[in-house]
Parts: structure tokens; C-alpha cells; sequence
């Protein structure tokens, strides 16, 4: 009993058969292969699923396809420009060591992308609020915060 | 997973009328228990009837009291300016649930219709004198939380009923209110213990020298400052949660409160009182007699921060990491 719905992916309009089970995550990864997002839990704990839905970082993985019909998804595969210029997130957590094993860190940019969306000039707490579903088992979690801040700073320049 | 159907109704009377002609069928709003449930099976519905696309339900109307409409999300209640200083127990409670991602679209009709004995925006609806506003075939009414929530994942809808919002009266300005959740980690932690109160004060003195006492760093110095100004406690309210198999009130402390002039004699009491209402059970995130205990602590806390917060003292400050 597949159904049609149409949403806008990174930028770009998709029209897609689905079926009315699935998960976001399910469409993204298994369907349209953006395998970027990850799947850790599959039960909302970890975040390592975080996408942004009409600008809210939500979970994929508890996301019913069927309430992505007419909204903007944006997910990691988006976050750089198309020319493959890294995002300031994404080149912030490359120099400050934000990434270890990799596994949380398409979720946790996602999570910063939507916190300095809405607030450039985030506060060590607003950031740790920010990113507070989200789990790291590597970094201990400081490095991702100064990736962060000095994402922040360099995106207001 | 088996099989569902998903519906999308736009009205409440339409999908009232949707779930009248399904079998097997479920309300989902944000979806954060509903489809943790079904990933591990528990629960096997032929039918999802979607409410967040019901605009009806998804506001915030702050006309005698306040109407806030079941679908409205966590975040949309904690980030709200009027909930958090008029209703600061209730913008404390959704600012706690689970994480940012799950506050964006976990409802506050959800956090109740699934009646978890832990959930976070309960106790701060029991205190502030919330009803829960029910619409079905036929026509609508209006019940107390404290009388819909009836035990564990129980409420008291009728078939194919749903909640529409939550109404809450307006307390004049000599009122504040506070929850703490009592958890051992900030986010994502189901608590060991929470507890909120509200207290409706009569001040014999001046307002200001209530709001100075909360400069003192000695919980004891604050308290008799509080009882030289002769701060009466008028009408209190006191829930607990995850010390029964749901949310409860703590009547017969609210009773005791009742006239007293604030002393720290009065607050050992209540907590005490408090303490002896609650029925708490071990569990790995604590043991009964730790749980009881706590009771006290927090509810002479929550007491003390509701006060301070109807001097106007602080601002919204998240109480876990305040006391
Ligand atoms: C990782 C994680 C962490 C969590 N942490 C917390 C926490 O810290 N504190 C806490 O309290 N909760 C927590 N929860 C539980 C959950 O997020 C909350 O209970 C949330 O408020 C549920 O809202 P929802 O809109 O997602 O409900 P849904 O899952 O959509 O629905 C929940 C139940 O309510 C029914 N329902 C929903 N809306 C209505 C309505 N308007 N009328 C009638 N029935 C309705 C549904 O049929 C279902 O039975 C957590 C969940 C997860 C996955
Ligand atoms: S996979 Fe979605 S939160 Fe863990
Ligand atoms: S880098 Fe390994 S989980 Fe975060």
C-alpha cells in the first residue's frame, strides 16, 4: 500500500513512493541511499539520527515518512556547499578534533547547524542544551563544544 | 513491524471521525512514545490517526488563565515568555523531557495520554489546577488532570475520544511555581524524583524585602527573613512523581500548609508530610528510602523557589542546576 509524497530534500524537490510504516531514517538510508545519517538506536536515545525539519533538529528514526509530505528536510549530504567546500561546522570539527570514530558526528553537526540556525552567538550552555541529544562514546564531548564556538565565531565574520 | 495505515486529519472533528470507523486504531501527535512502542513491538495498531496537522490543537491562548492546546510541543511551552513566568513549573517541566530533538516534537497532550508515572509536565499541571478539555461524538468536556490521569499508560478517554488542551486559571501576582526533576543526569534521564509546587502568598511586609531575602546564600538566614516579613502561605500545592503508580497530590501537606507563616519549622513539616503521602518503590535509578527522603529536600526547595520566583527575584533559571 505504497503511497506519494512530496518534500524538499537538501535543496532539492523529491517526489517518492513510500510505505506509510516507514521511518524518515528508513527513506533516507535505505531508499534514496544517504547513508550519511546514521542509525544508532533506532528509539530517539542518541541522536546519532539527527536531521533538520523545517529548521528543528528532530530524530529520524521516530520521524513517520508520512509527516515529511511538504516539509524541508535538510541532512549532513546538504551541509556542504555543492563544490564540496566544507561548512565552517564541518571544517571546525575537523580541526578541533570534534570526529573520532565519526559515528555521531553527522548528528552532532546537525544538531549545531540547527542551534547556530537560530543563535549565532550561542553560550556553552546554550550549545551543550543544543546538543544534549546527542551522545559521543569518543570525544568526551569538549572538543565538540569548542568545535562549535569556533564554528560560531568564524560564521559571524 | 506490521503493517499500519496513517491518517492525516486536519480538524478534531475530522479525525474524531476518522477513529469512529477504524478498528485497531491509534492517536499519534509528535509520536516519540507511539513509535518507540511500535519499533519494539508492543503495541501492534492497523491504524495511526496523525493529530499534528489539527492546527486547532496547536496553540497557546492566554485569555483568562491560559489554553494551551494539546499538540503544542515541549519546546514550544519552555520557550514561551508567558508560561515561564506565570506558569514557571510548567515551562520548567517541558524544558526537561528527554532531549532538544524529542522536545521539537513531543506534545504535552502526548506526555499525559501516555500516563508514564515519570512524566515530567505532570506534576507541574497537578499543582497549577490544570483540566484537560476531552472532545468525542458527543461534544466536548472538560475533566481535572488530576482526575484524567488514572494510573500507569491509563486515562480516562472514552473510545475514539481525544484531548484537545489543557486549561488553567490565572493566579494573581503573589503566586509562583516550580518542578525539579531530581534525575542523576541532565538530559535524557527519566527522573529519580520530581516534585513541583505552588504557592499563593500573603505578604505582611514589603514585597522588595522578600525579593532581598533570596540575596542571602544561607537557606536558614532566607527562611527567618521570610518569616520576619511575615510571608503567609495561602494556598499551596505539592505533586510528586515516580513515587506512586502516577503523578499524585500531596493533599494532606497542601492542608497543613494551609495559613502557616513560612518557618523553617513549617517547611520540615510539609516536606515530612509530604514524605509520609508518598509511596515509593525501589527501582534502579534509586531505593524507596532514598526516594522519601528527597521528597523532603525538594519539596522545601521547590517551595522556596516558587517563592522567590513570585518576588521576582530570578529570572527562569533551570532549578536542577540552581540548588
Ligand atoms: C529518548 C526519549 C526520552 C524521553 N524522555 C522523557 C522525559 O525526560 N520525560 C518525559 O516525561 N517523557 C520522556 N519521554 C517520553 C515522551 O517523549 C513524552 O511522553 C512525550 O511528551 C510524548 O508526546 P508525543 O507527542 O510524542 O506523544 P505520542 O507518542 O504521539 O503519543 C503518546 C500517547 O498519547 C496518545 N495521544 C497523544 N496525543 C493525544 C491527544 N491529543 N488525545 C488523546 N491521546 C493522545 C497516543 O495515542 C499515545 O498513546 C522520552 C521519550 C524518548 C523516546
Ligand atoms: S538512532 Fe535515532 S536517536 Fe538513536
Ligand atoms: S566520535 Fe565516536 S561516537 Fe562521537
Amino acid at each position: 500500500m505504497k503511497k506519494e509524497i512530496t518534500f524538499t530534500l537538501n535543496n532539492e524537490e523529491v517526489i517518492v513512493e513510500v510505505d506509510p510504516k516507514w521511518t524518515l531514517i528508513h527513506l533516507l538510508r535505505e531508499v534514496l541511499e544517504l547513508t550519511g545519517t546514521k542509525e544508532g538506536c533506532g528509539v530517539g536515545e542518541c541522536g546519532a539520527c539527527t536531521v533538520i525539519v523545517d529548521g528543528e533538529a528532530v530524530n529520524s528514526c521516530l520521524y513517520p515518512v508520512m509527516e515529511v509530505e511538504g516539509k524541508t528536510v535538510a541532512t549532513i549530504e546538504g551541509v556542504a556547499l555543492p563544490d564540496g567546500t566544507l561548512h565552517p561546522i564541518q571544517q571546525a570539527f575537523i580541526e578541533n578534533n570534534g570526529v573520532q570514530c565519526g559515528y555521531c558526528t553527522s548528528g552532532m553537526i546537525m544538531s549545531a547547524k540547527a542551534l547556530l540556525d537560530k543563535k549565532s552567538d550561542p553560550t556553552e550552555d546554550e550549545i551543550r542544551t543544543g546538543i544534549s541529544g546527542n551522545i559521543c562514546r569518543c570525544t568526551g564531548y569538549v572538543q565538540i563544544v569548542e568545535s562549535i564556538q569556533l564554528a560560531a565565531e568564524r560564521m559571524k565574520k | 513491524m506490521k503493517a499500519y495505515d496513517y491518517h492525516k486529519p486536519h480538524t478534531v472533528k475530522e479525525a474524531i471521525d476518522i477513529m469512529g470507523g477504524l478498528e485497531n486504531a491509534k492517536y499519534i501527535a509528535g509520536g516519540t512514545d507511539v513509535m518507540v512502542l511500535l519499533r519494539q513491538g508492543k503495541i501492534n495498531p492497523a491504524n495511526l490517526v496523525s493529530l499534528r496537522n489539527v492546527a486547532e490543537i496547536s496553540r497557546i491562548d492566554t485569555q483568562n488563565g491560559i489554553r494551551i492546546g494539546a499538540g503544542v510541543t515541549h519546546t514550544q511551552i519552555a520557550n514561551n515568555e508567558f508560561i515561564r513566568e506565570h506558569y514557571s513549573a510548567l515551562a520548567d517541566g517541558a524544558g526537561v523531557v528527554g532531549s532538544k530533538q524529542i522536545r521539537n516534537v513531543a506534545t504535552i497532550g502526548g506526555n499525559i495520554c501516555n500516563a508514564a508515572p515519570s512524566a515530567d509536565t505532570a506534576c507541574p499541571l497537578l499543582v497549577l489546577d490544570a483540566e484537560a478539555v476531552i472532545a468525542g461524538k458527543s461534544g466536548e468536556r472538560q475533566v481535572p488532570v488530576d482526575d484524567f490521569i488514572v494510573g500507569p499508560s491509563q486515562v480516562a478517554l472514552e473510545k475514539g475520544e481525544l484531548v484537545t488542551g489543557f486549561v488553567i486559571p490565572a493566579f494573581g501576582d503573589r503566586t509562583g511555581s516550580a518542578y525539579i526533576k531530581h534525575a542523576r543526569r541532565l538530559a535524557m534521564d527519566l527522573p529519580i524524583l520530581g516534585i513541583a509546587v505552588r504557592a499563593t502568598v500573603k505578604i505582611g511586609g514589603a514585597q522588595a524585602a522578600c525579593r532581598d531575602a533570596f540575596k542571602l546564600t544561607d537557606v536558614s538566614d532566607i527562611v527567618k527573613r521570610l518569616e520576619a516579613e511575615g510571608l503567609v502561605l495561602e494556598d499551596v500545592r505539592v505533586a510528586m512523581s515516580v513515587v506512586a503508580p502516577r503523578p499524585v497530590r500531596a493533599r494532606k501537606a497542601e492542608e497543613a500548609a494551609k495559613g502557616k507563616t513560612i518557618s523553617e519549622k513549617v517547611l520540615e513539616e510539609l516536606g515530612e508530610i509530604a514524605a509520609s503521602e508518598s509511596k515509593p518503590r525501589d527501582s534502579f535509578r534509586g531505593e524507596a528510602w532514598y526516594r522519601r527522603d528527597m521528597v523532603k529536600v525538594l519539596t522545601k526547595r521547590a517551595l522556596l523557589k516558587s517563592i522567590e520566583r513570585m518576588t521576582g527575584a530570578s529570572s527562569m533559571v533551570a532549578p536542577s542546576r540552581l540548588w
